[in-house]
């Protein structure tokens, strides 16, 4: 009865015929009342759960997405125009990155991967909202490479909300500096494109490493930007010539780095390097890194096991349960018959890999495990 | 008393028992690594025609003033309920469809139309039910705690009205299962039945009062004239659907031969056990596509068991292989037709709603639980010191479990065409003994004639 002191108000009368809506109210937008009066004669489904047989993306329940465009940007990488459906929140900020879910043989995968759209990107080409993803395959990667040679137009997707904390603030400093390797470019991507949309572009260097010409993800747009732009300097360093690009040669290409804001994507070895150059300076103030989770098989047994609720951790070998891992940590975890019939234990798993006991199956980021007969293959988080 | 050795009850050493849980577990494996874009296609294939269906049957009904759209309208809605309810919520709840990892097509995220939470019932039935199937004490889906069917538990006068019972339980399965569902549910979380406001009681208010609302007040007023005879077909098809998933279940677990355990068959139960004591403890009942679908497979209700979270239209396959182990290991694949199941279902309901005095067997040989002990001095293991089974010298087959019934069955009747005898021998003796005096008597009387003539003379 706590509730009864606003049951009387528009909003409380709002709420109540929005609540069997509620699951998907943050991103429903208006439509949720009418969704939830119709929702009272549908029950137990939504409207949306009808509405999506007759068109994908008109569910608000799941954020889904059509591919409207496959372009190749390099041999082994791809852009990939999504438009959104229902409830897609186009106010993301230039950096973040979506969750992606694809189908492949009757199942769905789900990765991250950065946007590489300025937010509110309006390209004519594809009439309303779309939002942009660039895809590098991954020799090891089984959905990276699928996306960039198996994906058509068309293919109807699923969407996580983008979020992430590798953002560009508005307005952007006057001084900034980007590091960047591989498809390490994409984040940087979306913030240099939201800068020359807003028409911001101060005064930023790029340094980018690519191993040769042909590698170098966007390298027209680049010039063009550079073209448009004199205060933005893009420097390829391309490491089958050069070598790996040296941070110490800062010094001397760009002597004023220690007054850029700087913001670094790259692999992980790249990325540790400079962490530790400007803690040397005294600087990690100035510095923002975003670590790409390597696509890879789970070729580990074990690992540590973080309970994401709890913060907890555990380190595990490879014959031990998920569910046994988090008894022994102290953590209450949902279980049942603990033979992997009952589908009581599942839980998300929110960071990681882990795999199937009975069978060696793996399993990925984002996907929901039997914790009663799953081990963990490497690090991992779960979410509960 | 029912099994409480699996091991010796199938005729089987521990190490066959290891073999055959290793081939059912080869069985799982070769199903699972050939999931693949047939199956997703057939489970979204299912719930688009089920979405279509009922949406459909409540358009027509909006003429449902029209005896023949009445008519129509409500056989569609009981179809599209059925299949919602067998094919879609039981199976996809129980986790069948997770390796699609379709947040939409998932088991945490599924909510059936019948008045029980899902979840409440996720618990109750994958857990309860499905870990501990037929384990008296331990499954509460035995008899759903309103029926007796089993003679292993003790007679109580309130079993007397079975017969009504089972027709009520019947027209009103979908409810019998919430409130079934609902105590578990509080049981298993530790919650007390006088704390009014808990999560399992507020969530249990809350779906049957959408449920309701649903189907009795909301739709007929939306098809406002035809308010009444909307409801009416409402009702109708949940009584139609009540009453299908009612004989459904009760053949899959009531007709003779689903074997009843007890809980010192659970103490350091194997895997191996384990799967045997679903393979037993479960009955099929034979279905052609149509049948099978439209229960849900759960025609394949031992499979099921087995495999409970292997995708429903596999079971047909699955079942060759599980027939084939069945003869390899000599044990009973218990089905029949769905009629002759549930007329086996229907004798127990009635036969058991009166007190142990007025039945022959005991809970070791009765048709619808027997155990170990119904083979004590009954079956012959010729050359067979250390394994409880022997070889067919004639056939070179495994002479097991089937065998052993088989020969018991002989034994029984052996025995009683002895007792027979013996009673008929009894029977002639008295006779003679009868006869030996009367002819004793009658010459008494005879000689006592004569010399009363004696006398006279």
């Amino acid at each position: 009865m706590g509730r009864k002191p606003n049951a009387m108000t528009v909003r409380g009368v709002k709420n109540w015929l929005e609540a069997p809506a509620a699951g998907i109210a943050e991103r429903g937008g208006k439509l949720n009342l009418l969704r939830g009066a119709v929702a009272r004669v549908t029950t137990p489904l939504l409207p949306d759960d009808y509405l999506h047989l007759a068109n994908p993306l008109w569910s608000a329940r799941e954020l889904r997405g059509r591919v409207v465009d496959v372009r190749k940007e390099t041999a082994d990488s791809a852009t990939l125009v999504i438009k959104p459906g229902w409830g897609f929140d186009f106010r993301y900020e230039p950096g973040q990155y979506i969750g992606i879910g694809i189908l492949v043989e009757g199942r769905w995968h789900w990765r991250s991967y950065s946007l590489t759209s300025p937010p509110d990107w309006n390209d004519p080409r594809y009439g309303k909202k779309v939002i942009a993803i660039a895809v590098k395959a991954m020799p090891e990667g089984f959905l990276s490479s699928h996306l960039v040679n198996g994906v058509s137009a068309g293919t109807v997707v699923r969407l996580a909300a983008p979020q992430g904390a590798f953002v560009l603030p508005s307005p952007p400093p006057p001084k900034v500096l980007f590091l960047t390797a591989g498809s390490g470019i994409t984040p940087v991507m979306s913030m240099l494109r939201a800068m020359d949309r807003r028409d911001v572009v101060t005064d930023v260097v790029h340094i980018h490493s690519a191993r040769t010409a042909e590698d170098v993800m966007f390298a027209a747009e680049l010039d063009a930007l550079h073209a448009r732009h004199p205060g933005f300097v893009s420097h390829v360093h391309l490491t089958g010539e050069k070598g790996k690009f040296a941070t110490e040669t800062l010094d001397e290409l760009y002597p004023d780095w220690r007054e850029r804001q700087t913001w670094a994507c790259g692999p992980l070895g790249m990325l540790d390097e400079i962490e530790k150059h400007w803690h040397e300076a005294g600087l990690e103030s100035a510095l923002h890194v975003e670590r790409f989770e390597v696509e890879r098989s789970a070729t580990t047994e074990g690992g540590t096991v973080t309970f994401g609720k709890s913060g907890r951790t555990v380190t595990v070998d490879g014959a031990t349960t998920l569910l046994e891992a988090g008894e022994s940590a102290g953590v209450q975890l949902p279980f049942g018959c603990r033979m992997g019939i009952c589908q009581t234990c599942v839980v998300t798993l929110s960071s990681g890999h882990a795999r199937d006991l009975r069978n060696g199956t793996e399993r990925f980021e984002g996907e929901k495990v039997q914790t009663c007969i799953s081990a963990a293959a490497g690090d991992c988080t779960l979410e509960v | 008393m029912a099994i409480t050795d699996i091991r010796a009850f199938a005729h089987l050493a521990a190490e066959d028992v290891e073999t055959l849980g290793q081939e059912l577990d080869t069985l799982r494996r070769s199903v699972e690594q050939s999931l693949g874009e047939r199956d997703a296609r057939y489970i979204r294939r299912t719930i688009a025609a089920q979405r279509a269906l009922e949406l459909a049957a409540r358009a027509v009904l909006f003429g449902s003033r029209n005896r023949w759209a009445w008519m129509t309208g409500t056989a569609m809605l009981s179809v599209a309920k059925i299949i919602e309810n067998m094919e879609l919520g039981h199976n996809i709840s129980h986790g069948q469809w997770d390796w699609m990892n379709d947040p939409e097509i998932h088991s945490t995220n599924w909510e059936w139309d019948m008045t029980g939470p899902s979840a409440q019932w996720r618990r109750a039935h994958n857990y309860s039910h499905h870990t501990y199937t037929n384990v008296l004490g331990k499954d509460e889906d035995l008899g759903f705690g309103i029926l007796r069917m089993t003679r292993d538990e003790p007679w109580r006068p309130v079993h007397l009205v079975q017969p009504v019972a089972n027709i009520v339980l019947a027209a009103a399965f979908e409810w019998g299962i919430a409130l079934h569902d609902w105590t578990i549910e509080k049981e298993l979380t530790g919650v007390s039945r006088y704390q009014v406001f808990s999560e399992p009681n507020k969530a249990f208010a809350r779906k049957i009062t959408r449920q309701v609302a649903k189907d009795f007040l909301l739709y007929p007023a939306v098809t406002g004239p035809a308010f009444l005879s909307t409801l009416k077909a409402n009702a109708t098809a949940n009584l139609i659907r009540n009453l299908w998933a009612y004989a459904v279940i009760f053949c899959g677990h009531f007709p003779d031969g689903a074997e009843k355990f007890t809980e010192e068959q659970l103490e350091g139960e194997t895997p191996g056990e384990w799967y045997l004591r679903q393979m037993l403890g479960s009955a099929n009942f034979s279905a052609g596509p149509v049948m099978g679908f439209m229960s849900g497979n759960l025609s394949y209700q031992i499979e099921h068991h087995l495999f409970p979270d292997l995708p429903s239209n596999r079971y047909p396959e699955v079942a060759v292989g599980v027939r084939g182990l069945c003869e390899k290991y000599d044990l009973p694949y218990t089905t029949g037709s769905l009629g002759k199941q549930y007329l086996l279902a229907f004798r127990t309901i009635h036969k058991l709603a009166l007190p142990d005095r007025f039945l022959r067997r005991t809970a070791d040989d009765a048709p619808e639980t027997s155990s170990e002990r119904k083979f004590a001095g009954v079956t012959l293991h010729p050359g067979s010191e250390n394994r409880p089974w022997s070889i067919d010298p004639a056939t070179g087959k495994r002479r097991g479990l089937r065998w052993a019934m088989h020969e018991a069955k002989i034994a029984l009747r052996a025995k009683a065409e002895h007792e027979k005898e013996v009673l008929r021998g009894a029977e002639r003796t008295l006779r003679a003994k009868a006869r030996q005096e009367q002819d004793l008597l009658r010459r008494a009387r005879h000689a006592l004639r004569k010399s009363h003539t004696s006398y006279s003379a």
